[in-house]
């Protein structure tokens, strides 16, 4: 996301673009800033596979939910409360939002047409997207926009690592990124939820036959989803600041990721929000700008993923899926 | 003690049990018989809370079943074994059967019905780490039964354990089926379309023909019934 996060080297000329050997240090640091933005989409990747997954259908209204949520936290931050003035503890408020909004979500909205056909569905999630984004646009853009979001780190400050110089809140976007996969990933694979989640999502037939209760498992789904999306919002606002759209981006880039990795595989969403996030910027840098400027990286990802669905529609790591009638 | 009390039941427009009763006791094999679309699985999928009857009561030691769901069904100790075998074929074997044990919260006694599983079946043993759907037919249907046995069910619905087996293989099935009822007296209603095996484990029988019940009798009976024997034992 170039045109949102990456530092690109000063006025480049408009027609010409380095090349990767004249400056390996430059490539160097390109990746490591390209793997640190993916931390982002492939959090939201997941948010959107974990949906996938278990209910075979796109959240439509995945970007929305986050940026409701973030305005949510901006208000509260503005509240005065000493306590929720502190940038970590926003964060963490973020993703209960977010946790507690997708749930609800499921409860209310998704229940209701649990069953009905996948366009159904679809159609009732993009409701959710036009309704959020407008009540939104009520409570919170009436003012100035857009609208100023703290972060933990500073936007401004960079740290030279070796070879690289890294903004201080990429690094943050990362590390908050990787923790929340690492404890998702623990919750899949080591405790009886994330089993019985799993087992769901395979088949929830036999799920109901074992005794789990199938309704609460997609509840839970929607709950995780919703708090990643809650945390990546409260993650990228500081850098794009808040308005209305401002997750519109990150969820087209993280939904080519998602279908880059195969969208009902978990460690590809995390693949493909590494690849895209790298690929990004690498193509802002070693391109001209006025070929393949910032502007374009946007038409990229979502002719990358047109490629995709045409080439291979299971992704690098999804897994084929047989319908039986 | 299960009771089904003129269970009438329809997908959609589509009814399939048209005032179905029957009766399964304590500790016995009772096999429900009947062709292709006679309401056999129906009538299990009715009593595991999967279909919701239009009529009739089902009843399990006075406990009402027919508004209850799937889990709580599943907690009062029915345990179906579908039709198919419906595993989580990306999991594997162990995470499959510890999925059985799903509402148990005695680990130790999970622990020993683990062993007791694989006493039974030691093939799931050797294959513990595999993913389920790498399993041969008849291991998965082993690795089904196992699963079922997993939540320690006091009633245990069997579905069409030998479709798609060989001869070999469902006869050995059977025959474990057997020993677990005789050991452990544990209680099943056995749906099968193989009704010369059926016949042999179960003390009890029915015969469905298009969602009704048009004979019940004692398995020895059943087996000497001139309509059984030309309609289902093929001879």
């Amino acid at each position: 996301m170039e045109g949102l996060l990456a530092g690109l080297p000063g006025a480049m000329p408009v027609f010409l673009a380095p090349a990767p050997w004249e400056d390996w240090s430059l490539f160097g640091e390109q990746i490591v800033l390209g793997l640190l933005t993916g931390a982002l989409y492939a959090l939201v990747a997941l948010a959107i596979v974990l949906i996938y997954r278990s209910t075979d259908i796109i959240n439509f209204a995945q970007s929305e939910m986050a940026m409701f949520g973030t305005f949510a936290m901006w208000s509260i931050w503005l509240s005065g409360v000493p306590l929720f003035s502190n940038p970590w503890m926003l964060l963490v408020l973020a993703g209960l939002f977010g946790l507690g909004m997708g749930a609800v979500v499921e409860r209310v909205v998704i229940r209701p047409v649990e069953g009905k056909p996948v366009l159904t569905i679809v159609v009732v999630t993009l409701g959710l997207f036009l309704l959020l984004n407008s009540v939104a646009t009520w409570i919170w853009a009436q003012g100035e926009l857009p609208k100023v979001f703290p972060s933990p780190l500073s936007v401004l400050e960079s740290i030279k690592v070796g070879f690289a110089t890294i903004p201080e809140h990429r690094l943050l976007i990362f590390a908050v990124g990787a923790a929340a996969m690492v404890l998702l990933g623990l919750l899949f694979n080591y405790t009886k939820l994330g089993l019985a989640m799993r087992a769901t999502a395979q088949n929830p037939l036999a799920a109901q036959l074992m005794g789990i209760n199938v309704g609460n498992m997609l509840t839970v789904g929607w709950a995780l989803s919703g708090a990643l999306g809650g945390i990546a919002g409260a993650l990228i606002a500081p850098v794009v600041t808040l308005h209305p759209a401002f997750m519109l981006p990150v969820i087209l880039y993280a939904f080519s990721a998602a279908v880059l990795g195969g969208l009902n595989s978990v460690p590809g969403a995390v693949v493909g929000g590494f690849i895209i996030g790298v690929g990004e910027n690498l193509l802002a840098t070693y391109t001209p700008r006025a070929i393949f400027g910032p502007e374009m990286s946007l038409p990229l990802a979502l002719m990358l993923l047109v490629v995709i669905l045409l080439v291979r529609p299971t992704g690098l790591l999804g897994e084929r899926t047989v319908r039986k009638v | 003690m299960l009771r089904l009390e003129g269970v009438t039941a329809a997908y959609g427009p589509i009814v399939a049990l048209r005032g179905v009763s029957l009766a399964v006791e304590p500790g016995t094999v009772v096999t429900l018989l009947g062709a292709n679309g006679a309401g056999k699985t129906s009538t299990l999928r009715v009593i595991s809370g999967l279909l919701r009857p239009q009529a009739g009561t089902v009843e399990y030691d006075g406990v009402r079943l027919d508004r209850l769901s799937p889990d709580r069904i599943v907690r009062l100790g029915i345990v179906q074994v579908p039709e198919g075998r419906q595993l989580f074929a990306q999991l594997t074997v162990r995470e499959n059967l510890e999925l059985g044990a799903y509402l148990r919260r005695d680990r130790a006694g999970i622990r020993q019905d683990l062993e007791r599983v694989f006493s039974y079946f030691p093939i799931l043993a050797e294959r513990q780490r595999q993913a389920a759907g790498s399993l041969s037919g008849g291991e998965q249907q082993m690795l089904a039964i196992g699963r079922g046995l997993m939540a320690r069910p006091r009633l245990l619905l069997l579905d069409e354990p030998s479709l798609g087996l060989a001869p070999l293989v469902t006869r050995e099935i059977f025959r474990i089926i057997r020993t677990i009822n005789e050991r452990e007296g544990l209680t099943v209603l056995l749906v099968e379309q193989n009704a010369r095996l059926a016949l042999d484990i179960a003390r009890k029988g029915y015969v469905l023909e298009t969602g009704r019940v048009v004979l019940s009798d004692l398995a020895e009976n059943l087996r000497r019934n001139e309509e059984v024997r030309r309609s289902y034992l093929g001879y």
